[in-house]
């Protein structure tokens, strides 16, 4: 992609804490991030999993245990859940390569389920109310991110966006490096066509091993911003609904596109904070969202846009 | 510890009629996924709203047509809810899944996701998520029955008994019938299938209906022990995922067995440790990932 576009997306997020609400452009960015991650598996190896809330939630347990509990410094315990929702991919993905297509699915939800047992179990993990008041310290141990900057008479936490961002930026800058390196090659390569991969000599239960750590450990990277910007962690993170959402995010903007996922959380994201009044309908529309996209608009918004434009994007 | 002979005997009974709604409900799966090849992720919400056809046809129906002492009793739901689902399964291939056949299968996992969403919504909007109880349980069917080691609910050795009959009779109707050989057939081949006169679009959409229906069943079924609630059908469905990935679902004894064997697994896991027994299934599911990888009665290679 041009690369004026992506110096322009640059500016756009750095300045977006002036113009929209710091809490709600944070929240898009780990949803955007827990999309394009998931999006690694859906649209770059045609996997799709119905259990990355378990990464996400998983590692946003995790970090908030060590943060709350044992005094981890912020950028430690992002790091210490992306480590742990790394690994829990592992184990996941193991298991779940044994299995193709639909099973792969299912696989993936019954293993997410178990995870989300643990959390409802567990003696750190709160049960019902989950983990609160999580504090969010002082980065690398010098940086307060509670610090709200005043711009124009308006106090924006400033410190915790430009934290956020710096992650986001990372994880994205990851998967766009992965999908356009020899290794996100083959990677389509066994999405297209697993056989000819195959018999080309990749060994496709590695790679596709290592696309599902590398989704669950953004996803859990994700989940870890997620649970610093609102100092919870709780089940909902760890719910089929969750790892729901995050299919729906990836199908509405694109599957399979580099930008989608960020569109189509965009769109999830605003609906939900939009329509706060509707209540529990949410699911509803959110659900009747899911049945018009897999009926008409199987390519989302960016897909559409890339066909309209003739260019991937 | 206490685990006499008598406790593990009784809690394997109990097990059994979890077991035998496992079995109903990944026995529909699998009839579906044969034909449509695709997973069914609206089966448990369907499950959810035939248990409601039973409450509210008891509750609400008589007030409904303005004659407040007519309640749709328990035998007349077990046949109103299955044909009202089966219909609303009927109109869910006939307007959505039928489009999406030439496209992959997860697309009708996703659809069908959709639509489980949708419609567990609308009755979190409208009832209680902690769930209502079902008071039209049969006269005939309350009290006790002596099994020699226990004491068992009538009510719930009727629905071991109608259970059991309803999987069998569908393995014997698929299995060993003219009508059952189509529908065979039409899993190994639908062109040829269609090519020998048989309306196969047709027999696809029954097959949905019938599914769907036997969904709703257990969901009456279900009505009288466990209360009925919105979230009754997600809580199902994840756990008949894990006994569908053990079994495999290219066979219907296959699901049928698994399905009752894991039910009673669950209940023998409340004896010997009881917090494992919300797991267990998909401990057991992880263990056959690791041993045999098709499931156990799978036939992928």
């Amino acid at each position: 992609m041009n690369r004026f576009v992506w110096l322009a997306l640059l500016a756009l997020g750095l300045l977006a804490p002036f113009a929209v609400y710091p809490v709600f452009m944070m929240k898009l960015l780990c949803f955007a991030l827990f999309a394009a991650a998931f999006n690694l598996l859906l649209g770059y190896t045609g996997l799709l999993s119905f259990g990355h809330a378990a990464f996400f939630g998983g590692a946003a347990y995790v970090t908030g245990h060590l943060v709350k509990n044992l005094g981890l410094t912020p950028e430690l315990g992002v790091l210490a859940g992306t480590l742990f929702a790394g690994l829990l991919g592992y184990l996941v993905g193991s298991l779940a390569i044994r299995r193709q297509g639909i099973y792969f699915a299912m696989v993936t939800l019954a293993l997410a389920q178990i995870v989300y047992f643990l959390a409802l179990k567990l003696p750190f993990t709160g049960g019902e109310d989950g983990l609160q008041g999580i504090p969010r310290g002082l980065l690398f141990g010098v940086i307060d991110l509670n610090r709200h900057v005043t711009v124009g008479g308006t106090p924006l936490p400033l410190a915790l966006y430009y934290f956020t961002f710096a992650l986001f930026c990372l994880g994205f800058g990851i998967i766009y490096r992965a999908i356009h390196s020899p290794f996100g090659q083959v990677l389509k390569a066994i999405r297209e066509n697993e056989p000819r991969a195959r018999s080309l000599g990749y060994k496709v239960e590695r790679f596709k091993l290592i696309a599902f750590v590398l989704s669950s450990a953004l996803a859990g990277m994700a989940g870890a911003m997620k649970c610093l910007i609102f100092q919870l962690a709780s089940l909902t993170d760890v719910s089929w609904h969750t790892s729901g959402e995050v299919v729906l995010m990836t199908l509405l903007g694109g599957v399979g596109t580099v930008l989608g996922p960020a569109a189509g959380a965009f769109t999830v994201v605003t609906l939900q904070s939009q329509l706060t009044m509707v209540g529990p309908w949410i699911t509803v529309i959110i659900g009747g969202i899911f049945v018009v996209c897999v009926l008409v608009f199987r390519r989302g918004f960016v897909g559409e846009l890339g066909r309209l434009l003739r260019r991937s994007l | 510890m206490g685990m006499s002979l008598q406790t593990v005997l009784s809690q394997v009974m109990l097990g059994l009629n979890n077991g035998v709604f496992y079995a109903i409900l990944s026995l529909g799966l699998a009839v579906i996924f044969g034909l449509l090849n695709i997973v069914n992720f609206v089966h448990g919400a369907l499950y959810m709203l035939g248990a409601y056809v039973a409450l509210l046809g008891f509750n609400q129906l008589g007030p409904l047509l303005g004659r407040p002492d007519f309640h749709l009793n328990y035998w007349a739901a077990l046949l109103v809810a299955p044909l009202v689902v089966g219909a609303l399964g009927v109109l869910i291939e006939k307007t959505m899944l039928r489009r999406l056949r030439k496209f992959d299968h997860l697309y009708g996992l996703l659809l069908t996701f959709g639509l489980a969403l949708i419609i567990q919504g609308v009755f979190t909007n409208y009832f209680n998520v902690s769930g209502d109880a079902y008071d039209g349980k049969p006269e005939v069917l309350s009290g006790v029955v002596d099994l020699g080691f226990m004491l068992f609910p009538k009510y719930r050795v009727w629905v071991i008994g109608i259970s059991l009959a309803v999987c069998f009779g569908t393995w014997f109707v698929i299995e060993r019938t003219k009508l059952g050989s189509y529908l065979r057939a039409g899993t190994e081949n639908p062109e040829l299938v269609k090519a020998f006169g048989i309306n196969v679009p047709l027999m696809i959409t029954l097959t949905y209906g019938f599914g769907v229906g036997l969904a709703a069943f257990a969901g009456v079924l279900a009505a009288p022990i466990y209360s009925v609630s919105p979230v009754m059908g997600s809580e199902m469905i994840i756990t008949v995922f894990a006994v569908v990935v053990i079994g495999g679902m290219g066979s219907i004894m296959g699901s049928i067995l698994t399905g009752l064997l894991l039910g009673m697994v669950e209940g023998f896991t409340k004896v010997v440790y009881a917090p494992a027994s919300g797991t267990v299934i998909f401990l057991i599911m992880v263990v056959v990932l690791l041993v045999k990888p098709a499931g156990l009665f799978g036939k992928e290679a």
